[in-house]
């Protein structure tokens, strides 16, 4: 099953390379993974996807909370949540082309960022099947360039994963 | 407050942690630091003759003391030779610090001479590492270090120091921190009452109850504790390999060693219990065989300080997370208040079970006139050191012997590499416990294929004179590698003997100024072994040979159940 694992951790050096060792390490895989500062300097939050059955996510959390510059983590999965990718799509439109794409990207509500004669770039956010979804609807044959920034994601309702 | 260099500052500040001998090896990157050492009373450097053994000599020393053991490297090739060392305490959870010199901080990233980014080699390998980046930080980066290797799961931690930080050129105020506070690092401290309880009712209604007992029980000191139990309990106890001695091996609720070598009564045992009690304990594949068929019974409870331990090979019925020694005071106080009591004909029945298994098989062996059986070294070895000495091992068919045939009375006297495995550990370690312990009577119990991993150590041994007893069980071969071979490859040896190309040890360990000591006949062990343990301060290498077709038994099948074992050759459960 596919997790997405929201880690609160000490904003060093290090500490990246430290989560990202562990999944090589243990043989656990990583679909995807975001990493940024937050409103607190000296914290990162890092959220990235997996997948496991219920004793590899456990062992997952479990071995990173050992990490010591690992603050804090949630299994957002365990509960309701938001997940955001943000996208952006490099697309071959010219001729008919540009009309199509303009309108896929008003269905998705997408927004076109940048325009050449020949090229639409398309930025995309939202869960990462929307993302595949829109994908799938332009079509292989159009697209240029596909830069995906990873999920991250934030528990609803009253939920924080703050200090 | 005082001004000092940086290289001041890591001396001061391993005696300001109670730290009096450290393990090291000198070059380049640590130079300032061991002019520091030069300068200074109180903290004795031992120099050893590889950085590996450095690490290992740290390690038995800290595996002795339950002290945290400290070793100092060089950049490059000196910190890379500890990585075996390190690995090593990791999978044993030892204590240990390793601080090694980088290259000046403007040089890092440039493939500078002697430049390797030792934090990240290591990563996989320790508790936590650090980098130092400024001067004023080495204090507190040592207080850290110290701190997280001895707490909670102890382990190696690695502090990384470039050159340029240790200069004496530059002098900053030093004082020690008396307090560690990291948010991100917080350690149980007490088991959860209403798990414990619920594991007293569970252990009050087993029939055939077990008490799995690991080295967590003599990291965590608990090993009055759990003998405590043992007696107030009745229940049978098996000991890992890492946690011999925890349990005294002369008592007699002990069922002896569990596992791929364990006794067959451990393991017939562990494979009917319908109750088993885990004690600081990880579920080894050593352990289990196939986890699929362990203990297929049993109810499990777990006590374990590593949340990470438990349910990761085998899932438990009751977890307990906390410090070992805790957990067992507060199960010990819930057993003396409750009114339940076992099942008394049940256990009886079950004991009278465990003592038939014992008299089926216990550990025989053949002996022969002519040649000697590597087991009757380890029991004579026993006998003239009366039960008493420190035992550091090797790895191989000789490691197990030591472990079935040595009756260990006390935690922390058996000292070995059980999770790594790591042949070339034992002489080193024999120097640290002698550091640990200098009182103390201390045997290496190795095989002419690991001595020669580490064998430089005798001079490190005559300059600091370790009077270390070296039992060398030759039996012309790399042993287990040999046993493995005769089992799964229909005999064919491939390169596990070494032709005509074995040194004459005598000679050697002479040319390193020690006693050597020739074994060739069962009729003169004894003898031979008196004379050795009667040169108290000398170093003596025993060279006794012994049958090279001996195998070590019990022996699990692989991918069977915990009963399923080779008896002897022949025959099998
Ligand atoms: C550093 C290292 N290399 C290889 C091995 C694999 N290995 C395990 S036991 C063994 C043979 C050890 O030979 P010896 O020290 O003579 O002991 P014996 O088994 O003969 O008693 C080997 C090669 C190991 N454990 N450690
Ligand atoms: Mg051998």
């Amino acid at each position: 099953m596919r997790r997405i694992i929201s880690i609160l951790m000490e904003n060093e050096p290090g500490a990246l390379s430290r989560v990202v060792g562990l999944f090589s390490q243990r043989g656990y895989n990583i679909e995807s993974l975001t990493v940024a500062p937050t409103n607190d300097n000296t914290l990162s939050r890092l959220t990235l996807t997996t997948t496991g059955n219920d004793r590899v996510i456990e062992q997952i959390t479990k071995q990173l909370n050992k990490l010591v510059e690992v603050v804090k983590l949630v299994d957002l999965t365990e509960g309701a949540h938001i997940e955001r990718e943000l996208m952006l799509i490099k697309l071959k439109a010219t001729g008919a082309q540009r009309a199509e794409i303009k309108r896929t990207a008003d269905i998705f509500r997408g927004q076109i960022v940048d325009v050449t004669s020949s090229v639409y770039t398309v930025q995309l956010a939202g869960t990462s099947d929307k993302l595949d979804a829109f994908i799938e609807s332009v079509g292989e044959a159009s697209i240029l360039e596909v830069v995906r920034t990873g999920v991250s994601g934030i528990a609803r309702g009253d939920k924080v994963l703050a200090l | 407050m005082e001004l000092l260099s940086g290289a001041e500052m890591i001396v001061r500040a391993l005696k300001d942690e109670g730290v009096e001998t450290i393990f090291g090896y000198p070059g380049g990157a640590v130079l300032h630091i061991y002019d520091a050492l030069f300068q200074q009373k109180g903290i004795t450097h031992v120099l050893v003759r590889h950085e590996q053994a450095a690490a290992h000599a740290a390690d038995g020393f800290s595996r002795a003391s339950g002290k945290v053991g400290v070793v100092l490297a060089t950049s490059g090739p000196g910190a890379t030779n500890t990585v075996t060392g390190i690995a090593t305490a990791y999978m044993d959870s030892i204590p240990m610090v390793i601080i090694t010199g980088q290259v000046q901080t403007d040089w890092i990233g440039n493939d500078a001479f002697q430049e390797t980014d030792i934090v990240g080699v290591t990563r996989p390998i320790v508790k936590h590492s650090f980098m130092v980046k400024r001067t004023e930080d080495i204090p507190a980066t040592i207080k850290k270090a110290f701190y997280l290797a001895s707490t909670g799961r102890p382990g190696p931690v690695l502090v990384d120091i470039p050159k340029d930080l240790t200069s004496p050129a530059l002098t900053y105020e030093y004082s020690y921190p008396a307090k560690v506070k990291m948010r991100s690092y917080n350690v149980v401290t007490k088991g959860h009452s209403g798990q414990i309880k619920k594991a007293v009712d569970l252990m009050m209604t087993a029939k055939r109850p077990v008490i799995y007992s690991g080295g967590g029980v003599v990291q965590g000191n608990a090993s009055h504790l759990l003998t405590d139990l043992v007696h107030k309990l009745g229940f049978p106890c098996t000991n890992t390999l890492m946690g011999l001695g925890a349990l005294s091996g002369e008592d007699k609720q002990f069922i002896g060693m569990l596992g791929m070598h364990g006794t067959y009564e451990a393991n017939m045992a562990m494979h009917h219990a319908d109750l088993i009690l885990a004690i600081g304990v990880r579920f080894d594949d050593r352990v289990t065989n196939h986890t699929s068929k362990f203990c297929p019974n049993a109810k499990i409870i777990h006590i374990d300080v590593d949340p990470a331990s438990i349910s990761k090979n085998v899932a438990v019925d009751i977890p307990i997370v906390g410090p070992v020694d805790q957990v067992l005071a507060e199960m010990l106080e819930q057993l003396e208040k409750t009114d339940e009591r076992n099942d008394k004909a049940a256990l009886d029945a079950w004991w009278k079970q465990i003592d038939a298994w014992r008299a089926y098989h216990g550990l025989r062996y053949e002996t022969k006139p002519d040649i000697l059986k590597p087991q009757q070294v380890i029991e004579s070895l026993w006998r003239v050191t009366n039960g008493e000495a420190i035992i550091t091992s090797d790895v191989g068919q000789h490691q197990m012997f030591a472990a079935q045939f040595y009756k260990f009375k006390r935690p922390r006297q058996w000292i070995n590499s059980g999770g790594l495995g790591t042949m070339g550990f034992g002489l080193p370690a024999a120097m640290g416990c002698l550091v640990a312990c200098p009182d103390a009577t201390v045997a290496c119990v190795t095989g002419e294929g690991s001595i020669q991993m580490n064998i430089q150590e005798l001079a490190t041994c005559l300059q600091y004179r370790f009077p270390v007893k070296i039992i060398n069980v030759n039996n012309q071969s790399l042993g287990m590698v040999r046993q493995w071979q005769d089992m799964q490859y229909q005999g064919r040896h491939s390169s596990s003997t070494y032709e005509e190309s074995l040194p004459d040890f005598i000679k050697l360990t002479e040319a390193y100024g020690h006693v050597g000591i020739k074994v060739t006949k069962p009729d003169e062990l004894e003898d031979a072994m008196k004379e050795a343990f009667s040169l108290k301060d000398r170093l003596v290498f025993m060279d006794i040979y012994v049958d090279p077709s001996e195998h070590v038994y019990p022996m699990q099948i692989k991918d069977g159940s915990m009963r399923d074992m080779w008896l002897n050759k022949s025959e099998r459960t």
